[in-house]
């Protein structure tokens, strides 16, 4: 007999938690489950993870505060990332993205044989983070629209809208909005492919929102005013100065020019 | 509302109550006018001048008759369509005569045959209104009329269905409570749509639709009906109060941790007013099925009021606000 499979349930509507959790203890028998848990939103999912593990999450779409597809970006960059299945009443766009990327998902009023053969497959084969992201991009274009970011036991999300630059220092990733630092367990590399169109690398540890750039000066070296010296970019709503590399000089010219 | 039932081979009067019609007519005879000046005056610079002339008579005889037509219309509804014709020709006729006797002294070289004018004109337009009204019925009205009956979204239905089987357990009262409301919902639903209801009813139904999301959403959706200054008698378009809260629901509480949909229901004058407000999430995506809810309610306000219903959609203060003003019809005056 094999352990009993830890299930989060995610619902913005009370009752259909309940149906969810009644429907898991009739098939407790033949599969059996334990409900670790239960979310009215992915915020609150988010935070309630930070202090329990699960294996599969059955996963609403439409929530408030975050929704399902957002939630289960944040989950595919979890380790262990727990399976995802999405449970929806009726959203014939993403239920097209979901055959498309071969993922599977529930449809409401949930069946009882449905919700067993789901869960089978969730822990034959769970579906990969690029098949999630890859629906996830068809359903809500432009990845997430949070930044996770741990901070003594608490869930700090981080609106991508907000942040002025990403810059890699040791072995973390600060990002920094208008108000303050934030420490991410993310590598600059991933999060450029993630949101090539919005930051620009200007240096071999710096990402800057596109929107966030003010304009350039140019720095001499106090001794040597005949030197080219290097650019120095300004940000729009701060004081702060961002060294632009040399090497990246000529791509974040042309990137301002086009 | 026209029906299948109704005869086809009788004549169909304009409804001279409407606005929209006194406004057709008067474009029409203006425009007719406007070319038979044309052809009279040969050359162009007479052109303004021969109309002028022609509009003494013309706009003084169209008024008159419309003003009759309107005060005789109850009256005239109850002839056969053919008699009813031939009486609105003649109450042009008799216009158009008086209209010229009056002027008479004024401009004696004028005003000859007048009243053979009114009678063209007059069965002209009873013509062309006739057409007009069979182009687009009645199987034509009906069928559009049939697809724009608000559908409720399928999004609602299975929802629905999935809270009641989540209280099943816990609460069966509650559950049959709610699979009674989904009932009565879809026999509205589901029934002829084509005659305008009383607004009583449609706030009754209006009120189970919100019992059911209740049920979903428990306390994050409240409602605050406004409706004392509101006639329950007021005929309004079937199923148009509830699809409007589902918009408000769907779109305005839903992706919210809670809301408040205000309805306000009053009369204004002549007027009945149904206005309801919603907040607007912050990161709302304009989905195109709001648009469609009230693209296919202007149309049917359209069809069963012309031009004197409107509706307006406007986002302010964080809000959104659908307005709807219609005529203020009650059963046993129409």
């Amino acid at each position: 007999m094999t352990a009993a499979l830890r299930v989060m349930v995610v619902d913005d509507e009370a009752p259909a938690r309940t149906r969810l959790r009644d429907l898991l203890g009739d098939l407790a028998s033949a599969l059996p489950t334990q409900i670790v848990v239960e979310a009215s939103d992915g915020v609150d999912a988010l935070e309630k993870l930070e202090a329990a593990e699960i294996d599969v999450a059955l996963i609403d779409i439409r929530m408030p505060r975050m929704d399902g597809i957002e939630l289960a970006r944040q989950l595919g960059r979890q380790r262990p990332a727990p399976a995802v299945i999405f449970v929806t009443a009726y959203d014939q766009y993403a239920v097209k993205a979901f055959e498309l990327s071969a993922l599977d998902y529930l449809l409401k009023p949930v069946r009882a044989s449905r919700l067993a053969e789901a869960l089978r497959k969730a822990r034959q084969a769970p579906a990969t983070t690029e098949a999630i992201d890859r629906a996830a991009e068809q359903i809500a274009p432009g990845g997430r629209r949070h930044l996770r970011c741990s901070e003594r036991g608490k869930v700090l999300l981080v609106p991508i809208a907000e942040i002025l630059y990403l810059k890699a220092e040791m072995k973390y990733v600060t990002a920094r909005t208008g108000e303050r630092e934030f420490l991410l367990e993310e590598s600059l590399a991933q999060l450029e492919t993630e949101y090539g169109e919005r930051f620009l690398r200007i240096h071999r540890n710096c990402l800057v929102a596109r929107s966030a750039i003010a304009g350039f000066v140019r720095e001499h070296e106090s001794s040597d005013t005949d030197s080219e010296g290097h650019w120095l970019l300004l940000l729009r709503d701060s004081t702060e100065r961002l060294a632009v590399s040399r090497r990246q000089w000529p791509q974040v010219k042309a990137a301002m020019e086009g | 509302m026209a029906s299948i039932r109704e005869n086809l081979q009788a004549l169909r009067l304009p409804d001279f109550c409407n606005l929209g019609t006194w406004l057709r007519v008067l474009l029409a005879v203006n425009a007719m006018a406007l070319a038979a000046a044309g052809l009279l005056a040969g050359r162009f610079e007479q052109w303004l001048l021969q109309f002028s002339m022609t509009a003494v008579y013309v706009e003084p005889t169209t008024l008159l008759s419309l003003v009759v037509l309107y005060a005789s219309q109850r009256w005239l509804a109850r002839l056969p369509g053919v008699l009813a014709g031939m009486l609105v020709v003649l109450v042009a006729v008799g216009a158009g005569s008086f209209c010229a006797a009056l002027i008479a002294p004024l401009d004696p070289e004028g005003g000859g045959r007048s009243w053979l004018w009114s009678a063209l004109v007059a069965a002209v337009l009873l013509a062309w209104f006739d057409l007009a009204v069979r182009a687009r019925s009645p199987a034509v009205t009906e069928a559009k009329m049939m697809a724009l009956t608000a559908r409720i979204r399928p999004h609602f239905l299975f929802n629905s269905l999935n809270a009641v089987l989540g209280v099943m357990r816990s609460d069966p009262r509650r559950a049959e409570a709610a699979l009674e409301e989904l009932s009565e919902l879809f026999r509205v639903l589901m029934r002829d749509n084509r005659e305008l209801v009383p607004l009583s009813e449609e706030i009754a139904l209006a009120r189970q639709y919100v019992e059911l999301e209740r049920l979903r959403l428990g306390d994050r959706l409240s409602v605050r009906w406004d409706v004392e200054a509101c006639p329950p008698d007021a005929l309004v378009p079937p199923l148009m109060l509830q699809p409007l809260l589902e918009n408000a629901v769907y779109h305005g509480v839903e992706p919210l941790p809670a809301g408040e949909v205000v309805v306000r229901l009053a009369r204004q004058d002549d007027r009945v007013l149904i206005e309801l407000t919603n907040p607007c999430p912050p990161q709302a995506i304009a989905s195109s099925g709001n648009h469609m809810a009230l693209a296919n309610i202007r149309e049917r306000l359209l069809l069963f009021f012309d031009i004197e219903a409107t509706l307006e959609a406007e986002q302010a203060a964080g809000r959104y606000r659908v307005a709807i003003r219609l005529p203020y019809r009650r059963r046993n005056v129409l």
